[in-house]
């Protein structure tokens, strides 16, 4: 009888290991012209329980789940699990990694019928595209920007945050990132690399005498805002929708000629993917019309990429008024920073904050 | 395992007398301290050993960024001149707080030891230690509401003046101090009331018999008498206090940026761990240097 050695455990083990992961893998590939593996948020759409059977109803085809809580560790989830996912929602910065790294497959968009209604500006993104081919459908996308006390003036141009009528009644979001994005706007520069830093600093030091308070959180943002803390303020579009709809409060939001600063989500195929043509459809039905406007207004939902999923919302939403699709036009989106860049943007902030502080 | 060298050491103890044999004293001094310090080992010396290595790293070693070791995270106060602003601002944030908490919390602490009607002194200690029950942020948040535009303060103002401009002052370095005076008082209220209780009684009325007054008695007798308190209690609000970074952002609003607000940032906004703990780390050095520079002074107080 031979030993048991550790080797020969090793050995037993790693035997029983394939032996169970190709076993339990077997039912999958049978049926995987009926099913698909979504890589998401929890909570994020895809797997709202009416939309999943109706789905399947429509189609056949299952949908399965599973979530990651950190966009890192859904880029390790890639990684490690070839073969396991089938669609995958991930953010601009991190897709343009994702492309990088060769994990998606490109998008064949005759398979997206409802992607042809799909704002150009986002498909075309550099985040979800290479060499002209797109790797990934754009999903839902939202902005910083602008947000006014209700009744005074709309201003027109990121200047109004250094406008003396404005002295003392300025919030600014505390977000290095955000912050040197509305200064590269304010100095008309490339909010992901801005090549003057410098102007960048003066322009945002130029607010001082307007900054109130820096805001950290939604609720913070609220309770200041009713508190006639500031009129005027960096804020979300998402953000703004919540504090009109759930708080009242008397809040405009607005984008001014230079553009918001955008973040998009887009539907990604992995290169390994069982099931593409699946994920297609899938993907179709995330951006339909149908779906969109059940999740927008039972469930609270960011804009969607299908301008003619957005425009099939009643026309007093709040949602749609906010994120009208002409904004796209100017809106800039943030992309993946490098180490060096991500640092030299927190020194700047840094910088300013103590200057504010002075 | 720390466990079990307790258990040893306390079935040890009995034994030692019967069976004559007298273990020497610092064996038992040993094993009495080893749970201690081992846990220190653990949850403080290794941790901070760890930040301290990270403080010499070129990046933070969790991506795929090759490591290098630099010195360049110390130069920070150099190629970034504005920190050394945000640290004097933090420096003097801890200074009128602590000399706050100084002054209350030594009358305070008195005014609790001559309290010797019925159980009155009881019932003070536990108002006192009452607000340590709540969460710290709510303390803060309770301060927003006060001290805001139209907040309490406001009102109470406008109750008796009705045409009186605004008082509340959120979002002012004094709002800050206000904080953190009113999050760390008790700590200053405890080791004042300790330091006063051990002073005898007869030594006051002594003085008063010769015909010293109050501000002699306050100064010459109790002051000096209670300065061990006031000097530990001083060191145990002064350290927490120039790190605080939840009360300055809170009450700073513009203004709210300390050392302990930049450090913070470092860890969870910019993700440069290692920034972050070369300025902690140069953070406790100035703390050890100002230590050092009062030490004969704290010697003398503690002696007493």
């Amino acid at each position: 009888m031979t030993e048991l050695t550790r080797r020969n455990t090793m050995k037993l083990m790693s035997a029983a290991l394939v032996a169970g992961v190709s076993f339990s893998s077997l039912p999958r590939k049978a049926f995987s012209a009926g099913s698909i593996t979504v890589l998401n948020w929890q909570g994020y759409g895809t797997d709202e329980a009416w939309s999943v059977k109706a789905f399947t109803e429509k189609t056949g085809i299952a949908v399965v789940h599973d979530y990651y809580s950190s966009e890192s560790e859904m880029l390790t989830k890639l990684r490690t699990n070839p073969g396991a996912y089938d669609l995958v929602v991930l953010n601009a910065a991190r897709c343009a990694q994702a492309v990088a790294e060769d994990r998606l497959q490109p998008i064949d968009f005759s398979k997206v019928p409802n992607a042809s209604t799909v704002d150009d500006s986002l498909r075309s993104n550099p985040n979800f595209s290479k060499d002209g081919k797109g790797f990934a459908v754009p999903w839902v996308w939202g902005m910083t920007s602008l947000a006014i006390r209700e009744g005074m003036p709309v201003p027109d141009s990121y200047a109004v945050l250094a406008d003396a009528a404005y002295k003392s009644r300025v919030a600014m979001d505390d977000d290095a990132i955000i912050n040197v994005g509305v200064g590269a706007l304010m100095t008309g520069q490339d909010i992901n690399d801005p090549k003057d830093l410098a102007a960048v600093t003066t322009a945002l030091k130029s607010i001082k005498p307007n900054v109130k308070l820096l805001w950290s959180t939604e609720d913070q943002w609220n309770k200041s805002f009713a508190a006639k803390e500031f009129d005027l303020s960096l804020f979300w579009s998402g953000g703004s929708v919540r504090s009109k709809r759930n708080s009242k409060l008397p809040v405009q939001f607005v984008v001014p000629k230079e553009g918001g600063i955008g973040w998009v989500d887009g539907l990604g195929i992995p290169a390994s993917a069982p099931n593409a043509e699946g994920a297609l459809a899938f993907a179709n039905w995330l951006i339909d019309p149908v779906f969109y406007v059940e999740w927008a207004t039972k469930v609270g939902a960011p804009a969607s990429s299908n301008s003619a999923a957005l425009s099939a919302l009643p026309a007093d939403d709040l949602s749609r008024q906010v994120h009208k699709p002409e904004y796209l036009k100017t809106m800039g989106i943030m992309s993946a920073l490098p180490d060096d860049r991500r640092e030299a943007f927190n020194n700047v902030w840094q910088e300013v904050k103590a200057f504010y502080a002075e | 395992m720390q466990n079990d060298r307790l258990t040893s050491a306390s079935e040890r103890g009995p034994l030692g007398p019967r069976s004559r044999r007298v273990l020497p004293s610092w064996v038992s001094t040993m094993v009495l301290l080893l749970p201690t310090y081992g846990w220190l080992t653990l949850a403080v010396f290794l941790p901070l050993l760890t930040m301290f290595v990270f403080s010499f790293m070129s990046a933070t070693p969790m991506g795929k960024a090759p490591i290098v070791f630099t010195l360049k995270q110390y130069r920070a106060f150099i190629d970034q001149p504005y920190l050394v602003g945000i640290g004097i601002n933090s420096l003097l944030i801890g200074f009128w707080t602590t000399l706050f908490c100084a002054v209350l919390g030594f009358l305070a602490a008195v005014a609790l030891v001559q309290s010797t009607l019925g159980k009155t002194r009881e019932i003070l200690l536990i108002l006192i230690l009452l607000p340590f029950w709540t969460n710290g942020l709510v303390r803060v948040f309770s301060w927003t509401m006060v001290l805001r535009e139209n907040g309490f303060l406001d009102n109470l103002l406008h109750m008796i003046a009705p045409d009186a401009g605004s008082i509340g002052f959120l979002y002012t370095r004094y709002a800050i101090v206000v904080g953190l005076v009113h999050g760390y008082l008790p700590y200053m209220i405890l080791t004042c009331y300790i330091a006063l209780v051990a002073i005898d009684d007869a030594i006051i009325e002594a003085a008063s018999s010769l015909g010293a007054r109050w501000w002699t008695i306050l100064f010459k007798i109790l002051v000096p008498l209670a300065a061990p308190g006031l000097i530990s209690g001083s060191v145990l609000i002064f350290i927490p206090v120039i790190g605080s970074f939840m009360e300055p952002r809170i009450l700073g609003g513009r203004v709210g940026v300390t050392m302990g607000t930049v450090i913070e940032d470092q860890f969870t906004q910019a993700f440069n761990w290692p920034l972050g703990a070369s300025l902690s780390f140069t953070l406790l050095a100035v703390v050890l240097a100002i230590f050092a520079t009062f030490s004969g002074v704290l010697r003398r107080g503690t002696a007493v």
